[in-house]
């Protein structure tokens, strides 16, 4: 039997549109292997850089209304170290490479170091909301993007996604930029700028003070970034932010999302969530007489 | 499976009273309804504003919505709780994890240093449910024993229970590691569930026994904590999270993640260093 599920993205071959988001659970290979076991279609990595990073002191992450608030800042083990870590290697799903460095050359440096690896792609952070020198700081910028895109092109030759920021203007031209400087795909959305404070001590919760915010309460504005970028951009996209049941996915693949990553519906509902969206949303497919999950990708503008 | 939301909140709460177990180790207790109906071997996040969060367990809840932590003195965190008096707020979220399960019939419960402290706290538990306690205790010396008169007054009800101790420098009891009493009750003796405690090096000792004499085994482990809720990997031991799917593992999982239990730990960038 056919399976409705499957699906291609930017040359990426996937039994289903649900990917692990990246910054969740991605420090070990065995953690990975848990969630491609518990059925998500891919899996990104946590962020590596060059050098191995501590992030911040606790509290690193805070549940608020409709979401959890989060500044790890960027824990990882280097992506020499994870590579090695990577002979334990045993998935059956492709394997996405979360890379963040401090410039384009880095960047460069970084997926260089990544392809001599068994990796099928590569998902470049210049939006995480709470590093110094990374992140957004370099992804708010369509030129910097560029140059960042540029070099890891000209570099290696694998899908190559780039993960943006809601914290701007105008997301759909940074995509602009990523897809005119080589990127393969672009992943909507990284998490939105946000604090919280503890009256009775009247402290910022957060050992950072400003993290990121997750979960249900940014999926209306990530929805809006995969429609708007959908319009303007012919790569594929992956749409990512409160995707925590299979309508949520189905509202982001109607959006425009070729896939979708879950992370922080993990902790709410656990790594079943992944089977509980892929059963969904094949139920649905069926329903309304779909034969493919492709069909329904970008759905809403046609409607 | 998914985390309870509602004890995931920060809630910030005075402490209301403290004791001193001894020179290094102090119990908290603090209000909070949450808290207070936590199973004994979960843990909760312990904030301690401007500061740090840390992990810890929970070590005795009372009436009036009261739980205790029992704080060890070993890094900056602890020594900030340890300067606390009554009236300072922390902030507290959980408890999170399993529990240790109670069981019938003859148990061992065998704790090291503040890893007696969960373990007191099941045997409020066990009381009820096992027919013959066995409880043994390990520290440094004498004046290190922690709720030594606790257990004794919760054991002194029991007609089929017995206490035995083991100090380093053989203050109190047996002189040596608590782990060799352990070795001699199991060879001597059946038992139909061990529950442990404490340092790691301790906990793979009684595990190798345990898998020896072919006894049941739950032990409560610790790793470097953030999220607390399943999300970071921070605190990861093979295809497990220690916030998720432990604080508390059997014998068999423990066998499935043989290459790091007792060995390996994740540091904060991720990377596996020795425990």
């Amino acid at each position: 039997m056919k399976n409705v599920l499957e699906t291609d993205v930017a040359g990426l071959k996937l039994k289903n549109p649900t990917m692990l988001a990246a910054g969740i659970l991605g420090l070990s290979m065995e953690s990975l292997m848990s969630v491609a076991n518990a059925g998500a279609g891919a899996v990104v990595s946590k962020s590596l850089g060059i050098e191995p990073r501590h992030g911040y002191g606790n509290p690193t992450v805070v549940q608020v209304e409709g979401g959890v608030l989060n500044a790890m800042g960027l824990p990882n083990p280097g992506i020499q170290v994870f590579i090695q870590e990577m002979a334990e290697n045993r998935l059956t799903v492709p394997l996405i490479l979360s890379l963040y460095a401090f410039a384009p050359k880095e960047f460069a440096t970084a997926a260089t170091k990544a392809s001599t690896a068994e990796v099928n792609g590569l998902e470049l952070n210049v939006s995480c909301p709470h590093a110094s020198g990374t992140g957004q700081e370099l992804g708010r910028d369509p030129k910097l993007i560029m140059d960042i895109v540029k070099a890891v092109r000209e570099t290696v030759n694998m899908p190559l996604f780039v993960k943006l920021t809601p914290n701007v203007t105008d997301i759909v031209g940074l995509a602009k930029a990523a897809e005119k400087a080589g990127a393969s795909g672009i992943t909507a959305i990284n998490t939105v700028k946000a604090m919280a404070i503890d009256i009775e001590t009247s402290k910022p919760i957060l050992a950072n003070i400003i993290g990121g915010l997750s979960g249900s309460a940014v999926r209306p504005i990530a929805l809006r970034c995969v429609y708007e970028i959908y319009e303007s951009v012919k790569i594929p996209i992956i749409g990512c932010g409160g995707v925590d049941s299979w309508q949520t996915a189905v509202q982001f693949l109607q959006a425009g999302a070729s896939a979708v990553q879950i992370g922080t519906a993990i902790a709410t509902k656990g790594l079943s969530i992944f089977r509980e969206v892929n059963d969904g949303v094949e139920r649905f497919l069926k329903r309304k007489s779909y034969g493919s999950v492709k069909e329904i990708v970008g759905l809403s503008h046609r409607s | 499976m998914g985390y309870r939301t509602e004890a995931n909140v920060m809630r910030t709460t005075q402490i209301e009273r403290i004791d001193d177990e001894h020179q290094l180790v102090k119990t908290l207790h603090f209000k909070d309804p949450l808290c207070a109906k936590a199973e004994p071997g979960q843990f909760i996040m312990v904030w301690l504003p401007g500061v740090d969060e840390i992990p810890m367990s929970i070590s005795s809840t009372h009436l009036d919505r009261m739980a205790a932590i029992t704080v060890g003195k070993v890094g900056e965190a602890t020594k900030t709780l340890h300067k606390m008096t009554k009236g300072d707020l922390i902030g507290v979220r959980g408890p999170f994890g399993n529990s240790f399960k109670p069981v019938g019939g003859k148990v061992l419960i065998v704790g090291g240093g503040t890893g007696i402290a969960p373990l007191a706290f099941l045997l409020e538990r066990l009381v009820a449910t096992a027919q013959n306690i066995k409880c043994f205790l390990g520290a440094k010396n004498r004046r290190e024993l922690l709720f030594h008169s606790r257990i004794r007054s919760l054991l002194a009800r029991k007609v089929a229970a017995e206490i035995k101790t083991s100090t380093e420098d053989g203050s109190l009891g047996h002189k040596g590691l608590v782990t060799e009493l352990v070795e001699a009750e199991l060879t001597a003796h059946s038992v139909d569930m061990v529950y442990a405690c404490g340092r790691e090096s301790m906990l793979l000792e009684i595990f190798h026994l345990a898998q020896k004499h072919k006894v049941p085994l739950q032990v409560s482990l610790e790793r470097i904590m953030r999220c607390a809720i399943g999300l970071c990997g921070s605190c990861s031991i093979g295809k497990y999270r220690v916030c998720a799917d432990g604080p508390i593992f059997t014998d068999t999982q423990l066998a499935e993640v043989a290459g790091e239990f007792g060995l390996l730990k994740r540091d904060f960038d991720g990377r596996r260093i020795s425990t």
